[in-house]
């Protein structure tokens, strides 16, 4: 039962409390950030540094043929050496990874938000999208070369049916995790289906979204790769193939640095975008800490 | 002369959860509640839990209709329209993606009202409920009564005459509670609003209300209501506080069906 206390003075130090938290603002966050980037990056980075030098030392001390197996340092030289050459076939993979994903971004979430609005869609559809996982699409590359040619088309293809079934099946989750009572609020104050659509379930479903998202765009290099083995004149893949027939084992290795690279760029993008458009996430987890 | 809301012999009765006892397909919440709150009147909805209090409550927010019976808001029947009053729950219900002011003048964007006239009327408004410093905070990094006035301020800037006020502190421990306590008063002074207060806690109902309505345990129905004569500000030890605090344990003691009060 409540006392006869001072009643003003109650509310004060929880409230010291929160505002020391509140005034933690965004430069404290980024150099917090940054510190906790340091004592994590340090492990697995003396690790692979490891990793590369007993390669190396093994190499050279059972002499094993560059055609195959090359010395990281080997590789590190055809990475400069022929860096015109590879950057040039990383520019169209990239190409190829970014258009695909953009298509599936986009016919992803709307096809996620007719999924969610409309009963007859989510019954019709969704076992369809599931089910389709299921093919490899893998399997299907020389179909799309068929279809859709040599040219840039068909690894979008590949790069887009990759990237499509996380995205949906994440906003679908994402849209329907709303907090009920939050919709049932705004529904009290005469909000229509839109507005709630845009003002909670939206919101709610992007965490969702971007981790669809940051896995979509790591594998979509994967399938912009197997499309370009498949059949293709240029690109990263095209590189890796044509370099593997002519024993230059160093270069597809390269390739494969390359498009690492590209793949921790991209996830690391995806990362950061999140960082900026969702800075509540980041509020939630700095008072977790 | 209509009073500014009217509730007549509310009948509500929900589906039975499955594998409860057999027989009846229904559980009655509410068995035919009647009550009025004057304009500008400070009512208090008093009961055990489980007597349907929040049921009444959603049903005058339009959440949903009752099965019988009328609810009239000036007059006018409220049967499921929304946004005729502003509703406030125990849950703080804030948006966790946007800033304590953004989450404050939610209600007043559902209304069409946006830009700068909103967001100054919400930043007076913050500051009144000591929430100056805090604007551009998330909710995460409030405490639990900061997020509750954050919700009040939600709740007022609705601009809604009738308040719903279902428990609001229900979740605050009872030092921030008293706190919040003054701040519900000036609802009823300074903002002239009329509220209909939900509480099972007796003393808050004696400290802060005009009238009192005692209801039964499941199914809810009106036991009897009390005007509350204590002249303000009222104090937990005032002689008058005490005594109806009494009065009103007893008739809630009293209650036949044996549920905890």
């Amino acid at each position: 039962m409540s006392a006869v206390g001072p009643r003003r003075v109650a509310a004060a130090p929880e409230e010291a409390r929160a505002g020391a938290r509140a005034a933690a603002g965004w430069t404290a966050a980024v150099a917090r950030r940054a510190a906790s980037w340091g004592g994590r990056i340090a492990p697995p980075a003396t690790l692979f540094v490891a990793l590369l030098a007993a390669w190396e030392w093994a190499v050279r001390a059972f002499g094993v043929p560059a055609y195959i197996l090359p010395a990281p340092s080997r590789i590190a030289g055809v990475l400069i050496a022929d860096r015109a050459l590879l950057l040039g076939d990383a520019a169209v993979t990239l190409e190829e990874v970014l258009v695909g994903f953009a298509v599936a971004f986009v016919v992803g979430i709307v096809l996620a938000l007719a999924i969610f609005s409309s009963r007859t869609i989510e019954r019709a559809v969704y076992p369809l999208v599931i089910a389709s996982q299921t093919i490899p699409v893998f399997a299907i590359a020389p179909l799309l070369i068929v279809w859709f040619g040599y040219g840039m088309a068909s690894k979008v293809a590949m790069a887009a049916l990759i990237v499509f079934f996380p995205i949906v099946v994440n906003t679908v989750d994402g849209l329907r995790a709303a907090d009920e009572d939050l919709v049932n609020l705004l529904r009290i104050l005469g909000a229509d289906r839109r507005r709630i659509l845009f003002t909670i379930r939206v919101p709610a479903a992007l965490p969702f979204v971007f981790s669809g998202v940051r896995i979509a765009v790591a594998t979509s290099v994967i399938g912009a790769v197997i499309g370009e083995w498949v059949g293709a004149t240029q690109g990263l893949g095209f590189a890796m193939i044509h370099a593997n027939a002519q024993l230059h084992i160093d270069r597809v290795f390269a390739a494969i640095v390359y498009l690492s690279v590209m793949a921790l760029a991209l996830f690391g993008t995806v990362s950061g975008v999140e960082w900026v458009a969702l800075p509540w996430r980041r509020a939630e987890r700095a008072v977790r800490r | 002369m209509h009073a500014k809301l009217e509730v007549e012999g509310v009948v509500k009765r929900f589906p039975a959860a499955e594998g409860a006892g057999a027989g009846g397909g229904s559980v009655e919440a509410l068995a035919g509640v009647s009550l009025h709150v004057e304009e500008r009147e400070f009512v208090t909805l008093l009961g055990p839990s489980g007597c349907g209090k929040s049921t009444l409550c959603n049903i005058v927010a339009g959440l949903y209709s009752a099965d019988e019976g009328a609810v009239r808001l000036d007059g006018a029947p409220l049967d499921g329209t929304r946004g005729r009053v502003a509703y406030m729950q125990q849950k703080d219900l804030l948006l966790p993606w946007r800033t304590v002011l953004r989450n404050a003048t939610l209600g007043l964007e559902v209304q069409g009202v946006r830009g700068p006239a909103a967001r100054a009327e919400a930043l007076e408004l913050l500051r009144t409920f000591g929430l100056d410093g805090f604007e551009r905070a998330y909710p995460s990094a409030l405490s639990g009564g900061m997020r509750q006035r954050v919700a009040l301020v939600r709740t007022l800037l609705c601009r809604r005459e009738m308040l719903v006020l279902d428990e609001p502190f229900g979740a605050l421990d009872a030092l921030t509670r008293s706190a919040m306590q003054d701040y519900l008063l000036r609802l009823r002074g300074e903002f002239r609003r009329t509220v209909l207060f939900i509480t099972h806690d007796v003393e808050e109902a004696v400290l802060l209300s005009d009238r009192i309505y005692v209801l039964t345990g499941r199914p809810g129905r009106v036991r009897a209501t009390m005007p509350v004569a204590v002249p303000r500000p009222r104090r937990p030890v005032d002689e008058g506080v005490v005594r109806l605090k009494a009065e009103i344990l007893d008739l809630l003691r009293a209650e036949p069906a044996g549920v905890s009060g």
